[in-house]
């Protein structure tokens, strides 16, 4: 490529850019991990999708790309969106990390929005939800409920984000019964049905009697159902066509009112490079109807929990807690701060295995 | 009644147009499912071939035909060598893995060093990686007689696991908060695989794809491997007279492949992906083979085969975008193009005529 072309296409690319601010209707952006009809993760981001064109009609435009795999083509499929005129560019993987901020340095009057990573910019935005509040709910009812005691869980990636579910879950089921047993697979996907579904049998027939996912598909609902006398909880969504039972309730991920919000805060120019974190109290966070496959009293008891966490009366990671090998962590009363929470790589004490390395 | 009879000899003009045919087949097929989707198909179509080439973006777009289709036509000329000689390695995707794995490795050891060899160093890792990987089906082969086909994929999926395991232990980023994945390549200036020049999508991979595709056709056309290779394919027991080697010729190809994916995966992670994580692998190990045969086993037809590719996968996204195509259409549209080409691949071998009524 000649120089002089060189700069002409630079020279586009920054017009462009500051074109795009220009347009009358604002442009939003969505890259979506797996297809919009998983039922799952990438299902909820677009519920969130559309409520953005419902809630500001004419005044936007949305796209999206579906089954975006993480690396170089999230990137081209991001800088494609932000070359068309996007405002706005939500990027709603963990993978997407390392490419939203590739593509966020060449499109400096583009804003994006990294869903669950931890690096930020000028332009770029982090935002995720304490789905680890839910899992303290889940982990109440499926340690009262289990008949067998043994809990099966399918981990996506061993991340952060998915060890703190782990272990929130594990110490509110241990809490009501000590006996309990979690067995943990790690299926090294976010969206696969094939691969869900196989470790969902797997661990019924290792004896699981409640089936807690991490990852977006409904194949484990639909296996749980099969083996029957098995229960499980929605995942990101809501999963109520295996409702009341084995889906006995749910962590529903609400991005609506986040995307709604962010979209406004461009439209009114005072976006700013913001870190959010919210749970139930903030509503991101939902837990969906707890069936009646579920005796009152647990039901009571998994609600005045999630009361007291949107209340912020109760935080899932309290004192006294210590972690796996032993040492101490949390001491009587004391509660687990953010950075510890965002980094977790350990397990509390109780859990068997390895978080693999 | 239609008959279909065998050729005497493969019809040359058929082996051409073939490809041609097939994506033309492919794109009216392809419109019709789109109108059955509600998109008009003209201009679905034509987004998906004309948009990146010629569209008000494609100045970013070009680029990205090299960057999307260099590794797509490295382990496709690799490959097929291999199947010209009735040898298949199916696995290419885990040698990729292997390569990209090795590759890093050795560019992460020296970090943070800055040296001009760190780099050749990593090119040389990543082949030998990758031509260890498809070894292994190799050697079982020449010595227990296992058959290829499965040893190398089964090994896609250790490959896999090595990935995952290596992105969360061994090369997992020293300062990535816990989080899974190595350090970006591209913030290591001497083990980065930049583009030679700025915005061109000219990376070393691009280079040493179109280097293979001439190598690959001089061997073939002008040397003596190359010849054996042709002929074992081809006529394997007139090849036995010819005194052509077979282990020594299934090491070869294999080894060849594997170090050919090796390459296309090293310079995939040091350069536009830059980070060994546990989901690196895209399928490009496999979209290779339909770009081996939809190339007819020809270096130059790869490299084209190749481009064809890459123009599918970026259209449909912009496809997608625009017009709200979904991922799964376009999916089934790219298979459309194998089957089509297979289809039509009857034609070369076989000729249709009309039968006359002849009583039983």
């Amino acid at each position: 490529m000649k120089f002089t072309s060189l700069l002409a296409s630079a020279a586009m690319v920054l017009g462009l850019a500051t074109g795009a601010v220009a347009q009358d209707k604002t442009k939003v952006g969505f890259v979506y991990v797996g297809p919009v009809g998983d039922g799952g993760w990438t299902y909820e981001h677009d519920k969130g999708r559309l409520a953005v064109e419902k809630e500001f009609g004419d005044k936007v435009e949305t796209v999206f790309v579906e089954s975006v795999p993480e690396g170089p083509d999230a990137e081209r499929v991001m800088t494609q969106m932000a070359l068309e005129g996007a405002d706005l560019i939500f990027t709603t993987s963990f993978g997407y990390m390392d490419p939203t901020i590739n593509v966020a340095k060449k499109f400096p009057n583009v804003k994006f929005e990294h869903a669950t990573g931890y690096k930020t910019a000028p332009n770029v935005s982090v935002y995720s939800a304490r789905f680890y509040e839910g899992r303290a709910v889940q982990g109440h009812i499926a340690g009262k409920m289990t008949e067998s005691n043994i809990i099966g869980y399918i981990g996506s990636y061993p991340i952060p984000e998915v060890i703190r579910g782990i272990n929130s879950a594990y110490i509110h089921a241990k809490k009501v019964n000590p006996d309990v047993e979690f067995k943990i697979i790690w299926a090294y996907t976010w969206f696969d049905p094939a691969k869900e579904a196989d470790a969902a049998t797997v661990l019924i027939e290792q004896g699981a009697d409640v089936i807690l996912q991490h990852t977006d598909s409904t194949a484990p609902q639909a296996a749980a159902q099969e083996a029957g006398n098995v229960i499980t909880f929605g995942q990101a969504s809501d999963m109520s066509e295996y409702a009341p039972k084995p889906r006995v309730s749910s962590i529903i991920d609400n991005w609506a009112p986040y995307y709604i919000a962010r979209t406004q805060a461009v439209m009114d120019g005072s976006w700013e490079t913001v870190n959010t974190w919210d749970g139930i109290k903030e509503g991101m966070v939902e837990i969906g109807e707890i069936s009646d496959a579920v005796p009152a009293d647990i039901k009571e008891e998994a609600l005045a929990m999630k009361a007291a966490m949107a209340a912020g009366e109760y935080h899932p990671f309290t004192g006294p807690i210590k972690k796996q090998d032993g040492s101490d962590w949390l001491a009587e009363g004391e509660t687990a701060d953010d950075g510890t929470l965002a980094g977790m790589n350990f397990y509390v004490k109780g859990l068997e295995g390895e978080i693999p390395q | 009644m239609i008959v279909l009879e065998k050729r005497p000899q493969p019809s040359k003009a058929w082996s051409y147009a073939t490809p041609l045919v097939a994506v033309l087949a492919t794109m009216v097929f392809g419109g019709i499912l789109f109108a059955i989707l509600g998109k008009n198909p003209i201009q679905a179509i034509g987004t998906i071939f004309w948009e990146p080439l010629f569209g008000e973006f494609a100045f970013y777009y070009r680029p990205q035909l090299l960057v999307k289709g260099a590794p797509l036509v490295l382990i496709a000329i690799g490959l097929s060598l291999g199947f010209r000689a009735g040898i298949w390695n199916i696995g290419a995707e885990g040698q990729y893995i292997m390569g990209a794995i090795f590759g890093a490795g050795a560019g992460l050891a020296f970090y943070p060093l800055d040296a001009f060899y760190v780099f050749p160093i990593m090119v040389i890792a990543g082949a030998f990686g990758g031509w260890l990987w498809a070894a292994i089906p190799a050697f079982l082969k020449v010595r227990f007689g296992t058959n290829e086909i499965l040893v190398s994929l089964m090994l896609v999926y250790v490959a896999e696991q090595m990935l995952a395991s290596v992105s969360l232990g061994l090369l997992k980023n020293p300062e990535g908060f816990g989080f899974p994945g190595s350090r970006n390549l591209q913030s290591y200036e001497s083990a980065h695989n930049a583009e030679l020049i700025a915005g061109s999508g000219m990376h070393w991979g691009v280079v040493t794809a179109l280097i293979a595709v001439i190598f690959a056709y001089v061997l073939l056309n002008r040397h003596m491997l190359g010849f054996h290779i042709r002929l074992t394919g081809e006529a394997p027991r007139a090849a036995k007279f010819a005194g052509v080697n077979p282990a020594r010729l299934i090491l070869f190809c294999l080894g060849m492949s594997g170090a050919l994916a090796g390459l296309a995966g090293m310079f995939e992670v040091a350069g536009p992906s830059g980070q060994v994580s546990i989901d690196f692998n895209v399928g490009y190990g496999f979209t290779a083979i339909i770009v081996a045969f939809l190339g007819r086993l020809h270096p130059v037809g790869i490299l084209l085969a190749g481009g064809l590719m890459a123009l599918t996968y970026i259209g449909g996204e912009i496809a997608q975008s625009q017009l709200g195509l979904p991922a799964a259409a376009i999916q089934v549209f790219q298979g459309m193009l194998l089957f089509f080409l297979l289809a039509f691949d009857l034609l070369t071998n076989y000729r249709i005529r009309a039968a006359r009524n002849e009583v039983a």
